[in-house]
């Protein structure tokens, strides 16, 4: 086990089309892994106790001047606050620009199906899975920023335009998260909406919640640049009204 | 332009909200150059439908945006088409400044500085007509912006290809409220470290 997690408590798997949500305390750690192979894992993030403040996909990436997210990255707040670190990757790429596959996009390229004949592998898509996960916190679409897609590259030419690379994430690749912030997660294992497999891209991904070790004056994350031991220091002046800890 | 109904500034800083309905075609001008508009869109008869740069992006294959882009909402609907460029690019990932990711930005003491996500926070209050809401803000447009993404993933800010008199056109497709910060920005080149003014001007079909 790695020196930057302490144990793992739990495992659960999110099924093909599915969805999840927990809320995790600060020091969590929780790792994802692609079971079969090309996988896709939206992630949005919230703050349970102030459900306004959320995963920012554009400031995310313009404080680490950064399109990709991998090893080293933090995912911000809009409040300057770090909800979680990357701590572990064997990918390389994240992104984070793309959204959620929709009703429609999942019918019109993987064909009508219905729940009465097709039961669990009725198609499910990553935007209603959010929808459904938030209306149980009280949010709705107008709640719905950016989200991550795990286990997923998309390129850029110089012209602006994308392609995701198939293929990207091999069965057993991860990505560890280490919370640094209260978290409320949601979670789907929905097709990335570029992904153009032939048939329905049915894949579980294994999530595992453990313990970190305490955050090290050399972590990796938090010195990766100025802007993440910035992000820290905001993290530590939230906890300060509630911790006798020293910013 | 002697044919607008509507054409005013919006003075460096300062926010700008007004309806655009179906059909009416707005411009918004980098008069002097070099300055960022960041920009929000929502329908007039529902505000939780708005502007979404993940299903303009993810619709039209492409990070950028200029002639012939098509916005969607969050519904994946389209909201409105950029008929017209003069500048070439505008920015749709960079996101808006703020208080709180200044301070990440730059410097942990900047946070008193003004920013576009104050500046729609001082719109939505003093709008209460429009029904919107501190969630209602997101993921915005930064017209006159040149944000590049590089091969390896990088995403660099560079100094703007617009210039004086640049202006992009936009024709709306269903009603919405436009909503834009006149980028107070004086920390990175986005507005050249000299924020100047923005025009709007709006035609009927």
């Amino acid at each position: 086990m790695s020196d930057l997690i302490r144990s793992i408590d739990y495992q659960t798997e999110i099924a093909p089309g599915g969805h999840w949500s927990l809320r995790l305390r600060r020091g969590t750690v929780m790792r994802l892994t692609d079971i079969t192979g090309d996988a896709n894992l939206g992630l949005l993030m919230f703050n349970p106790d102030n459900l306004l403040e959320r995963y920012n996909a554009p400031d995310t990436l313009k404080c680490q001047h950064t399109f990709k997210l991998t090893r080293g990255n933090c995912l911000y707040s809009d409040m300057g606050r770090v909800f979680a670190s990357i701590i572990e990757d064997d990918l390389g790429w994240h992104e984070s620009v793309c959204g959620n596959s929709h009703a429609e996009l999942v019918n019109e390229r993987w064909g009508a199906r219905d729940f009465q004949n097709d039961r669990n592998a009725w198609h499910q898509n990553g935007h209603d899975a959010f929808l459904v996960e938030m209306a149980k916190y009280g949010m709705d679409l107008a709640d719905l920023p950016a989200n991550v897609n795990f286990f997923n590259k998309v390129v850029v030419d110089d012209h602006g335009r994308m392609s995701r690379v198939a293929g990207h994430s091999q069965a057993g690749n991860s990505v560890t998260l280490r919370f640094e912030m209260d978290t409320l997660v949601l979670l789907h294992a929905c097709p990335h909406p570029l992904d153009t497999a032939s048939s329905y891209p049915a894949r579980p991904v294994k999530v595992e919640l453990g313990t970190a070790e305490p955050v090290r004056d050399d972590d990796y994350c938090r010195n990766f640049c100025d802007e993440n031991q910035r992000g820290f220091r905001n993290n530590a002046l939230y906890y300060l009204g509630q911790f006798s800890e020293a910013v | 332009m002697d044919t607008a109904i509507f054409n005013e500034a919006i003075m460096a800083g300062d926010y700008f909200i007004h309806p655009v309905m179906a059909g009416q075609t707005v411009r918004i001008v980098d008069i002097e150059g070099n300055e960022a508009a960041d920009t929000l869109f929502f329908s007039l008869d529902d505000p939780s439908e708005r502007y979404s740069a993940m299903d303009t992006v993810r619709e039209q294959g492409n990070v950028y945006l200029s002639t012939g882009s098509q916005l969607r909402s969050n519904l994946n609907r389209p909201m409105l088409d950029i008929v017209a460029d003069t500048c070439g690019r505008h920015d749709t990932l960079g996101g808006a400044c703020a208080g709180e990711s200044n301070t990440v930005r730059y410097d942990l003491e900047k946070r008193c500085m003004h920013s576009c996500r104050d500046s729609w926070m001082l719109a939505i209050a003093e709008h209460p007509e429009f029904g919107l809401h501190k969630r209602d803000i997101g993921h915005n447009i930064n017209f006159f912006m040149n944000v590049p993404i590089t091969p390896d993933g990088g995403l660099s800010f560079q100094d703007g290809l617009s210039g004086p008199g640049k202006y992009v056109e936009l024709t709306a497709l269903m009603d919405v409220v436009l909503l834009i910060s006149n980028c107070p920005q004086l920390n990175n080149p986005c507005s050249g470290f000299n924020p100047t003014p923005l025009g709007v001007l709006i035609w009927d079909a």
